[in-house]
């Protein structure tokens, strides 16, 4: 294999259930060592491209060639080179953690003794070692999915897929997984990272693919992205009215684009901070305005016209 | 990165059903004592209330002892007792851990991650609750000897016999459970499957005694032909040929519910 050659390739990847398309012929190409994400809302088919490139469900139609090989006829052998990090926990409650890494282990075609020596390594690694002998059930949702996390690499992946890896978790646990996983992409792991954060999806990710309802909207850096479907600067605005829609009209010409939000308004401007002015020399007068950089999730909006989470 | 040792696909695939079974002995080690504590009370439990104490009542009755060819009500029962928990228990190994590998612990799914295939998943957790059959009938055949029911050496032969028994039961109710979302019907295929089978296979009156309608019914339950060669090993009267013909009929139905599971299963669990 040429080192540049892709570590995974989809081409008019698709998967149907039954009639319905939850994925629609997706193209990706995922490099060596790069960080690369699924960005989209409830129900985008993240999920259903991670399990197709877990090898864990059939593709319904086009290509997808996963570390060279074809997970038609070679899913084991794929799988044997890739952790996963599921979107719903599948640790065994009622063991304790260090069986959780110990069972695992014994799934991939590993003497005992190396299982032994990873997992204690991986407990350091996940923060887990004074956790070792607890069960996993009364243990707080971020340890529970660092321990997920430790489990999947106790095959040492060369690709680790994670979906939606800080769901449902506080700050501080989120900010110590995304600390993690940025030093296992030091380490040269590949990582494909499904999320409907956008600040996970800029922390994270080299290069990201933005979706929804089943198809790619867009592709790129979370720099260029931003670049090439945003403003520099968002001025927020808001009103003391039931419905801002109305308002946007008396708005117009402040910046590139205005988009309109059931309890906000949002100008797309270069400059914040003068539009803000001009916001007031209109004799209009918000309860709240402020000036912030474009993030993805502007990008989002401006594809779908819907915000990523609501 | 370890390199596995070169073995052929199928070498493989039986070393993944094996790792896969790893996952069952490690979860056995919590419960094994109880296991066996139950696996002796519950033989004891039948054979004392209804082989010597029904049983008093049987042997009295003059017609009903030629109705059992002969034997006494314990020797008549302890045999198909063996057949009928075996496939009750295994009716149960069958149904609730399948639905914690799908749902409740969603065990299956963590393996589905590793090399380990949607059929080897299935084909170890077969392999398993064979075990576990296999261990419950070693044990209440210890019991029937206590009780002195055994009437012949033959009577060895008997624990594999509630095996394939079990079996015949645990693979259509890991098919079934895999379709289902909730443990509700479960419930409802112990109560209107399972209880009746118990009852009227043969168990613990011939099937003669059923009218003449319901007769067939009784016929076609894999555990009637487990019931009647258990017996004819405990008794000693087991011909070849009917041997053969009530084993050749359970392996015929757990191949064809191994079929259907390995449906259901892939099915549900890669979609
Ligand atoms: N096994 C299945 N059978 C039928 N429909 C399914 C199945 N799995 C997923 N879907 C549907 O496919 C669509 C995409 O689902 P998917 O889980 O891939 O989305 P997602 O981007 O991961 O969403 P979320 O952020 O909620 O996890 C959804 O509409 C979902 O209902
Ligand atoms: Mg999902």
């Amino acid at each position: 294999m040429f080192p540049e050659s892709p570590l995974i390739q989809a081409r008019a990847l698709t998967k149907r259930f039954g009639s319905f398309v939850a994925v629609d012929g997706i193209d990706f190409d995922v490099a060596p060592g790069e960080a690369f994400g699924f960005l989209g809302p409830n129900g985008a088919g993240k999920t259903s491209t991670m399990r197709m490139i877990a090898c864990m469900s059939p593709v319904s139609s086009g290509t997808l060639r996963i570390l060279g090989m074809d997970p038609i006829t070679d899913g084991p052998n794929i799988r044997r080179r890739i952790g996963l990090v599921p979107q719903e926990d599948t640790l065994d409650l009622e063991m304790t953690v260090l069986d959780n890494l110990l069972v695992y282990g014994r799934y991939f075609d590993l003497p005992r003794k190396v299982i032994r020596e990873r997992a204690r390594r991986l407990l350091d690694f996940a923060q887990l070692t004074d956790r070792a002998n607890d069960k996993v059930d009364p243990l707080s949702g971020g340890l529970k999915r660092r321990l997920t996390i430790a489990r999947s690499l106790i095959s040492e992946p060369e690709l680790l897929l994670l979906d939606e890896p800080t769901t449902g978790l506080d700050p501080q646990a989120r900010h110590l997984l995304w600390d993690r996983l940025y030093r296992l992409k030091q380490q040269g792991v590949t990582l494909i990272i499904t999320t409907h954060y956008m600040d996970e999806a800029e922390q994270l990710c080299d290069r990201l693919v933005v979706m929804d309802k089943g198809r790619i909207a867009a592709e790129g850096s979370p720099r260029e992205l931003i670049t090439r479907y945003s403003t520099r600067e968002v001025l927020e605005l808001r009103f003391r009215v039931d419905d801002h829609a109305p308002l946007a009209a008396q708005l117009a010409g402040l910046g590139e684009r205005i988009e309109t939000l059931p309890d906000r308004l949002l100008v797309y401007t270069d400059d914040g901070e003068s539009a803000a002015k001009s916001v007031a020399d209109r004799g209009l007068d918000p309860v709240a305005s402020f000036v912030r950089r474009s993030s993805l999730e502007d990008v989002f909006l401006r594809l779908t016209g819907r915000t990523l989470v609501d | 990165m370890i390199t596995a040792p070169a073995r052929r696909p199928t070498q493989e695939s039986a070393h993944r059903i094996w790792r896969s079974y790893l996952y069952w002995t490690h979860i056995y080690r919590r419960t094994w004592r109880a296991s066996i504590a139950s696996g002796f009370l519950t033989p004891t439990l039948f054979m004392a209330a209804m082989g010597v104490g029904l049983g008093t009542l049987v042997n009295h009755h003059g017609s009903s002892a030629h109705q059992l060819g002969g034997v006494s009500y314990l020797d008549f029962i302890a045999p198909g007792l063996l057949a009928a928990s075996a496939m009750q228990m295994a009716a149960i190994e069958g149904m609730f851990p399948v639905m914690a590998g799908i749902k409740w612990i969603k065990f299956y799914q963590a393996m589905l991650a590793t090399p380990i295939t949607v059929t080897e998943v299935l084909y170890a957790h077969l392999l398993w609750m064979a075990t576990r059959v296999a261990m419950v009938s070693s044990i209440f055949l210890v019991a029937m000897f206590a009780f002195g029911a055994p009437r012949s050496a033959e009577v060895l032969a008997a624990v594999p016999v509630a095996v394939l028994t079990g079996m015949s039961m645990a693979v259509p109710a890991a098919a079934f459970t895999a379709t289902r979302e909730s443990d509700q019907a479960l419930i409802g295929v112990i109560r209107f499957v399972v209880m009746p089978m118990f009852l009227f296979s043969g168990t613990f009156f011939p099937v003669t005694q059923l009218p003449a309608w319901l007769r067939p019914l009784a016929y076609a339950t894999p555990l009637w032909h487990g019931v009647v060669l258990c017996r004819s090993l405990s008794l000693g009267d087991a011909s070849w040929a009917s041997s053969l013909g009530h084993v050749g009929y359970l392996l015929a139905f757990i191949a064809v519910a191994t079929l259907v599971a390995r449906r259901t299963f892939s099915r549900r669990l890669a979609a």
